[in-house]
């Protein structure tokens, strides 16, 4: 009995390190060889105890141990497990040996039972020595194992985030692109704005003219009807005066007349060059230079916008001044478009000024000695020709609208010129006007437009144009 | 003698005025003088105080508006105001009123009904 738990032990060791690699290696038939093994280790024992025949039970776990071992021996699946086997090997073969000598040859077992007994000890040494190392091997390569397996873990993790990740890319890829397509169409949208704006802000300043136009006209024509009216009378007199003989006041009435018809003429004239004057600023640009006397479209544009600015607002009033230089005669400009500047620059003084006299803490006092001490809102128009004395540059027609509004804070003159940019109150400026005139003056015509200003005191806007264009 | 001054930027205005008052003029009637601004305006009847006893001015004028003007005049002689006459381009109820409100005695719309004119000039000015 004694001996029987033994080889019990034994057997259940290596079936449990056999079925456990099987295990690992996922060998389903291994396994359930290990299992009728141990089902069959178990009988064995336990029909040892019940038989109590030692003898009988003894071989059968010789025959079983070292088949077992040498079954698995030559298995190619188990030949990792060779070094495990190995350390039960001389075991089972020295108990094999040492039982059979002992049946078969007593006397030569009984003198030679020393070295039996140390033979089996070796035995039994090597197979802890085997299976300690064996065991601490194990322990590494277990070790090695799980870390290979939280690798594959983490590996596994990075994959499926990896997938996640690339979902993600993928989806904000898909939402840049409908971002970006929606960005492009609004930008169409914006440009097409944009050149709405700058057509509304042309007709704003249309609408601006279209008043003082009406103004303007109405002046010359009441002369024309009211002169033609009375040359009419004049006439009748002077028939009159012919058939009484009276020959010298009726050549004083010719005078009248004829005085009268250059009159009609004048202001008829002058009707004219008001209508000439907004058709051109309502047509589009023709982009053609062509001569064109400054000085007269300047004083056209500043009336113009004076009485435009009166129709809007019957309050407003301002002292205009101008001062041309009659030497520059004609320069070669798109009239359209310069006036178009002038109109823009002298629109933005009078509001400048409109606006100082707004906030003015004097009121008007009756009584002339008083008016020296208030503000008097002035705009003056010049135009000057600028020779240079030594070479280099050309010849150049300076135009200046000078205001003694309220200027233009340090902070925001570098702004003025940009597109949009406006001091206005909403919806009253399309931040257009100056930004436009910048572009006419200087890519259209090759010139200059600078602006100097004084906080509380006012400002100058200069268009310098070149006479000869290179 | 009793003048009716005309206050108008434009300077036809006078050529205007003596033709169509030409026989009102000859036969002493009506008696004109001419102020091109406000300002000159006011220094014509700083100079001859009370000589115009009808103002008919322009409202719409460079520098000093005749509205200006009439406020001026309405406050400053106190004596008998001369009569003042506004005649504007804009006939809108905004000047009408301001205009009312400063004590102008008409109010009359370019262009001007000169017939009606000279009735009023001729019942005003006697």
């Amino acid at each position: 009995m004694q001996l029987s738990i033994v080889p019990f032990l034994l057997s259940l060791l290596l079936l449990r390190r056999l079925s456990g690699f099987s295990k690992i290696n996922d060998n389903q038939q291994w396994i359930r060889w290990c299992s009728y093994a141990r089902f069959f280790s178990v009988f064995l024992f336990l029909g040892g105890f019940l038989l109590s025949n030692q003898e009988a039970t003894r071989w059968i776990w010789h025959i079983f141990l070292i088949s077992l071992l040498l079954f698995s021996f030559q298995q190619n699946e188990m030949r990792p497990l060779r070094m495990f086997l190995m350390a039960f090997l001389p075991y089972a073969a020295v108990t094999l040996i040492k039982d059979l000598t002992e049946v078969i040859l007593k006397d030569f077992y009984n003198h030679w039972n020393n070295y039996f007994d140390t033979a089996f000890m070796l035995s039994v040494i090597w197979l802890f020595a085997i299976l300690y190392s064996q065991n601490r091997q194990n322990k590494a390569a277990e070790k090695e194992r799980i870390k290979r397996q939280k690798e594959d873990e983490i590996n596994r993790a990075i994959a499926i985030r990896k997938v996640e990740l690339e979902g993600l890319v993928a989806e904000r890829t898909a939402e840049l692109t409908q971002q970006k397509d929606e960005l492009e169409h609004t930008l169409d949208e914006l440009r097409s704005t944009q050149a709405q704006l700058i057509q509304s802000e042309k007709m704003a300043s249309l609408g601006e003219l279209t008043a003082g136009i009406a103004h303007e006209i109405q002046n010359p024509l009441n002369f024309v009807n009211n002169f033609s009216e009375i040359s009419n009378e004049l006439l009748d007199e002077m028939k009159d005066e012919i058939t009484a003989g009276n020959w010298q006041l009726a050549s004083e009435i010719a005078d009248d007349v004829k005085q009268n018809l250059e009159k009609i003429y004048h202001h008829g004239k002058r009707a004219e060059a008001i209508v000439k004057g907004m058709l051109q600023h309502s047509r589009t640009s023709s982009g053609v230079k062509e001569p064109t006397d400054i000085n007269k479209l300047a004083d056209e544009y500043l009336r113009l916008a004076y009485h435009g600015l009166r129709a809007k607002d019957k309050s407003f009033n301002v002292t205009m001044k101008t001062d041309f230089d009659e030497r520059i005669g004609n320069i070669n400009i798109i009239p359209q478009d310069i006036g178009r500047v002038i109109l823009n620059l002298i629109t933005n003084s009078f509001y400048a000024v409109d606006e100082k006299k707004r906030n003015s803490p004097l009121t008007p006092k009756g009584g002339i000695e008083t008016t020296q001490n208030l503000y008097e809102p002035t705009v003056t128009v010049c135009t000057k020709l600028i020779i240079p004395s030594s070479g280099g540059r050309g010849a150049v027609a300076q135009i200046s609208v000078r205001d003694n509004g309220n200027g233009i804070p340090q902070n925001i003159v570098d702004k003025i010129f940009q597109p949009f940019f406006t001091t206005k109150p909403s919806g009253q400026g399309t931040g257009l006007g100056l930004s436009m005139s910048y572009d006419i003056v200087t890519k259209g015509h090759g010139g200059e437009l600078k602006v100097e200003t004084k906080e509380g005191e006012g400002s100058v806007f200069t268009i310098l144009l070149p006479l000869k264009q290179s | 003698m009793r003048k009716i001054l005309v206050v108008d930027d434009e300077r036809d205005i006078q050529t205007l005025f003596e033709q169509r008052f030409r026989k009102e003029i000859k036969n002493g009637e009506l008696n004109f003088v001419f102020a091109f601004s406000g300002e000159d305006a006011l220094s014509y009847m700083k100079d001859h105080e009370q000589e115009a006893v009808l103002i008919l001015s322009d409202i719409n004028m460079p520098g000093m508006s005749g509205l200006e003007l009439l406020k001026h005049i309405k406050e400053k002689y106190e004596k008998p105001p001369p009569v003042v006459m506004m005649i504007t381009a804009y006939g809108d109820n905004e000047n009408y009123k301001l205009a009312m409100q400063l004590g102008a005695d008409d109010f009359l719309t370019k262009p001007v009904d000169f017939i009606s004119l000279k009735e009023k000039l001729k019942a005003k000015s006697v």
